[in-house]
């Protein structure tokens, strides 16, 4: 001990023991630590990747010119309107380099093309991470509070949905999270306020359950609480992983809560009417009603086949009591005023045939093992208690029990949300995205207590989730409101007087838009009176035929009435028009025969027509856009003569697409068209 | 000394002891069956997103000499550029299939994958396969194609699509025959997307899409005929990587 004293001493003594010396060796460490910030500044990564760059581009056969557009030294991009200050470019030199499209080594990538520019929005805007950063863990991988890591390209779609609101057709991901976020009813519960100000809806419609127990039976609900999917594959319903003892009192308040429907409505089912002696009756009912343009059945092979605007059937009968189902058929509007399911006229007949079809549709399995003992009052005050602490109300109306408020956590802001404030389970990657992807997955994994339950959802479903989550940053309320594209919100129009009334009960609107507010199924009516002849729309509404050979839904037959049926043509002949033509501005007949023949020339030979429309079957082939062997009988010439001009002006985003046909060439077709009036027989049809 | 050399020794064992349990491999798996040939069943040349899940899985068959599936029989899947395969390896089922989820790499464009198996005698037979990934602008131009495009371009029906392919006079070309398309440049496709079929001579069935698409559709289409061009397309004219 004492010699390494001794020896330290000499060693100062040796240093500094003559003025001289010392003052020469502190000259020669300030130099030394002088030369520190420079030596930095030229071992830097940043000019490591610079030089790298270099060497890769000398390679090519443009080097000259990738040469000449190499900028050395930091670069930076400074946006004060966006918040934006990017020095990416510093290192990702070749991004704007379309000759460098077969590179795949980072950081030198070409980006792929884009609609915006990299100089108008830079690149955190998008990739997130911190853009005045100059080492790659600072701007790639910070996680420090308010600072945000880069965002991994498998959700770079939620980026485009910080301004753009409204579905995009390069963003796929992004588009089904959204449409998952509102279809399984996440916004019944977590408020999502865009910025806009306006909230997202859900797209659901939860069945009421105040008189659940006409419609079911006790062991079902039971069943079906305890795993929504086991019943219907589709089911939208999520699966709260109840206890027995739970989902017991829950479906025993749910039973006890309920009452019957008034008794004039149950008064007027007559469950006398007798199905057909014919088992194929209801099959070829269930056809011909179009019933799969929205309800999904499982075939043989355990496919879908159907819509899914409403619930699938496979095991309806199974769920649905005989004589609730009649009542439903009859009147869906009686037990839920919100349905999307119109009122058909079927006759008494009809709705027993179809109910005794329908009840035929059981899984005998399914309800085996459920034996529930009746309920007693403990149990069903704790399920009342268990249905107001799940948020059943948040999706279902329950009498007695209030929908409540600010029930799960607000998710306007979630994408920006600091991973310093998150909880991991163990083995999870300490990231937003895979804590989303995780909490949906499995939300349990993060506490038994929680309340929010799990969702059916594939791989693909939690991707595409997680990404319009993401999509809801911090950074979308403060840009620009110049820079936010609205979601093209539904109006609230609706149809007036007696043909209005008509119209909600045939519910059209689920599956038809007119002025802004209805489904995308079937085609926007807005200007319908317009389009078709008075006669044509008549026939049509008492005997809809399909215009479209190659259409798999299609109109349903509704029964309706003459004088509805007159009603309705009535109010669309009139109400809906379109103000850019004179609907009767041009003849139904009478056209030369000359003209008629030029149109034909000029349908078969200029513009083969006859590629997708067909007007004599048995020559013409195309059946991608309506038949046309009656179209004189069912179009106005006007129509015809404006949707040749210019088809998109009529009915933005139709597949026809606008030819330049010159207006003399349009008269002709139109002359051509309105000649093929249809055989007597097929307008009997 | 003695002491140091003990210690040295302990730790060296226990490091051996770790890095052993971490090299401990997958439990191999062993071909129950045999067959000769891959035949392709589903989940080919489908177009996904970098870096995430393709929308369908894998599936390949194997068969043997009779053309009869073979269950059991040891299939590997393999693929390059940052493709990863959820089941890199495993027997098929019942049905003589194998069913894989794969995960594209991170950049868009073509990835190429393999599955391979191997007869009795240990000589292997391969399958190849290919899938796309789509950035922004080729899955907008995969999105234009299918509304405008691909019932006449595609002859395959889907359940919500029916083709009219074959009720055309003149054959389309299908968009992945790069074999024809790869010949024609950009400027050329433009001009017949834009002006019809009889602007470059060619059938009239093919309308004009100019006031349909406008400039950047019209590029989004050509990027996604692009992507999916079978033989793959290069840009004529630049010579990559001299070495």
């Amino acid at each position: 001990m004492r010699s390494v004293i001794a020896k330290l001493v000499s060693i100062w003594r040796a240093l500094f023991g003559d003025p001289a010396r010392a003052f020469g060796i502190v000259s020669v460490l300030l130099l030394i630590a002088l030369a520190i910030a420079p030596a930095k500044e030229i071992f830097s990564p940043w000019r490591h990747y610079q030089r790298q760059y270099l060497k890769l581009i000398s390679t090519r056969s443009d080097a000259t010119s990738l040469r000449g557009h190499f900028k050395p030294g930091i670069q930076q991009i400074w946006l004060p309107k966006l918040g934006v200050v990017d020095r990416c470019q510093t290192c990702h030199q070749g991004l704007t380099e379309a000759s460098l499209a077969d590179v795949r080594t980072e950081p030198f990538r070409k980006h792929p093309v884009i609609p915006h520019s990299l100089t108008q929005f830079g690149c955190v805007l998008c990739h997130r991470g911190q853009g005045a950063a100059t080492t790659v863990a600072e701007a790639h991988d910070s996680k420090l509070v308010g600072e945000e890591p880069i965002l991994p390209d498998r959700y770079i779609q939620a980026s485009c949905g910080q301004c753009h609101h409204q579905p995009l057709p390069g963003t796929p991901t992004l588009n089904q999270g959204r449409v998952i976020l509102s279809r399984y009813g996440c916004v019944h519960c977590h408020n999502v306020t865009l910025p806009d100000g306006s909230t997202v809806e859900p797209t659901d419609n939860p069945p009421p359950l105040t008189h659940i127990a006409d419609k079911t039976t006790r062991d079902w609900i039971y069943k079906w609480l305890k795993n929504p999917a086991a019943y219907s594959s589709s089911a939208t319903m999520p699966n709260f992983e109840l206890t027995d003892a739970d989902a017991r009192d829950i479906s025993a308040f749910l039973i006890a809560d309920s009452t019957p429907l008034s008794t004039d409505q149950a008064a007027m089912v007559p469950i006398s009417a007798k199905a057909a002696a014919d088992p194929s009756a209801g099959a070829i009912l269930y056809g011909e009603s179009f019933c799969a343009s929205c309800h999904a059945t499982q075939n043989a092979a355990g496919n879908l086949v159907g819509g899914n605007l409403g619930p699938e059937l496979t095991n309806i009968g199974t769920k649905a009591k005989a004589q609730w189902l009649q009542a439903w058929l009859r009147d869906p509007q009686a037990y839920d005023p919100k349905t999307l399911m119109p009122a058909y006229r079927w006759t008494d007949q009809q709705l027993a045939i179809l109910t005794s079809y329908l009840q035929g549709k059981t899984n005998p399995d399914y309800l085996a093992g459920v034996h529930l003992a009746p309920a007693t009052p403990a149990q069903i005050a704790h399920g009342k208690i268990l249905v107001t602490e799940y948020g059943c109300a948040s999706c279902h109306q329950i009498r007695g029990v209030d929908k409540p408020k600010n029930f799960a956590p607000d998710l306007s802001r979630i994408g920006s949300l600091s991973v310093a404030r998150l909880v991991f389970t163990s083995g999870m990657k300490h990231t937003l995205p895979a804590f989303l992807a995780g909490k949906i997955r499995n939300p349990h994994a993060f506490g038994a207590g929680l309340r929010m339950p799990r969702f059916n959802f594939s791989r693909g479903q939690i991707d595409a989730v997680t990404t319009a989550l993401l999509s809801l940053t911090e950074r979308s309320f403060t840009l620009p409101a110049s820079l936010q594209i609205p979601e093209k919100h539904q109006t609230h129009y609706e149809p007036a007087g007696k043909a209005g009334v008509l119209m909600a009960q045939l519910n059209c609107l689920s599956c038809h838009s007119i002025n802004g507010h209805g489904g995308t199924m079937a085609p926007d009516l807005s200007w319908e009176g317009s389009a078709v002849q008075r006669k044509w729309l008549y026939s049509f509404l008492k005997h809809p035929n399909t215009l479209r050979p190659a259409l798999i839904r299609r109109m349903p037959k509704f029964n309706l009435s003459d004088s509805d049926a007159t009603v309705l043509t009535n109010y669309i002949m009139t109400a809906y028009q379109t103000p850019a033509f004179e609907r009767d501005s041009m003849p139904l007949s009478g056209y030369p025969l000359a003209l008629v023949e030029q149109g034909r020339q000029l349908f078969y030979s200029k513009y083969m027509c006859q590629s997708c429309h067909m007007v004599n079957p048995e020559q013409d082939k195309g059946y991608i856009g309506p038949t046309l062997t009656a179209v004189g009988s069912r179009l106005n010439a006007a129509w015809i003569y404006h949707w040749l001009k210019d088809p998109q002006a009529l009915r933005p985003g139709t597949m026809e697409p606008n030819q330049h046909i010159s207006d003399q060439d349009a008269r002709a077709l139109t002359a051509f068209l309105m000649s093929q009036k249809g055989s007597a027989t097929q307008e009997a049809k | 000394m003695k002491r140091a050399l003990i210690i040295l020794a302990a730790s060296t064992l226990i490091l051996c002891a770790g890095c052993n349990h971490r090299h401990a491999k997958v439990a191999a798996v062993h071909a129950k069956a045999y067959g000769v040939t891959l035949v392709m069943s589903s989940g080919n040349k489908q177009l996904g997103t970098p870096g995430t899940l393709l929308p369908q899985p894998v599936v390949v068959e194997v068969d043997d000499q009779n053309g009869n599936t073979v269950q059991g029989a040891l299939v590997q899947v393999s693929g390059t550029g940052g493709v990863h395969v959820q089941h890199a390896q495993g027997l098929t089922d019942e049905d003589g299939l194998f069913t894989t989820q794969v995960t594209l790499g991170n950049t868009d464009g073509r990835y190429d994958l393999t599955a391979v198996s191997s007869d009795k005698k240990g000589k292997q037979f391969k399958l190849k396969l290919v899938e796309f990934a789509a950035a922004y602008q080729q899955r907008l131009g995969y999105e234009l194609n299918v509304k405008y495009c691909s019932r006449c371009h595609d002859p395959e029906s889907t359940s919500t699509q029916v083709s009219n392919y074959g009720n055309l006079a003149v054959d389309p070309h299908t968009l992945s025959d790069g074999a024809s398309l790869n010949k024609l440049s950009d400027a050329e496709l433009t001009s017949i997307i834009q002006h019809g079929g009889p602007a470059l001579n060619r059938s009239a069935l093919m309308p004009p899409y100019d006031a349909t698409l406008n400039k950047a559709d019209i590029k989004a289409l050509i990027a996604y005929i692009r992507l999916i061009a079978d033989p793959p397309y290069r840009t004529a004219g630049v010579v990559y990587e001299q070495k």
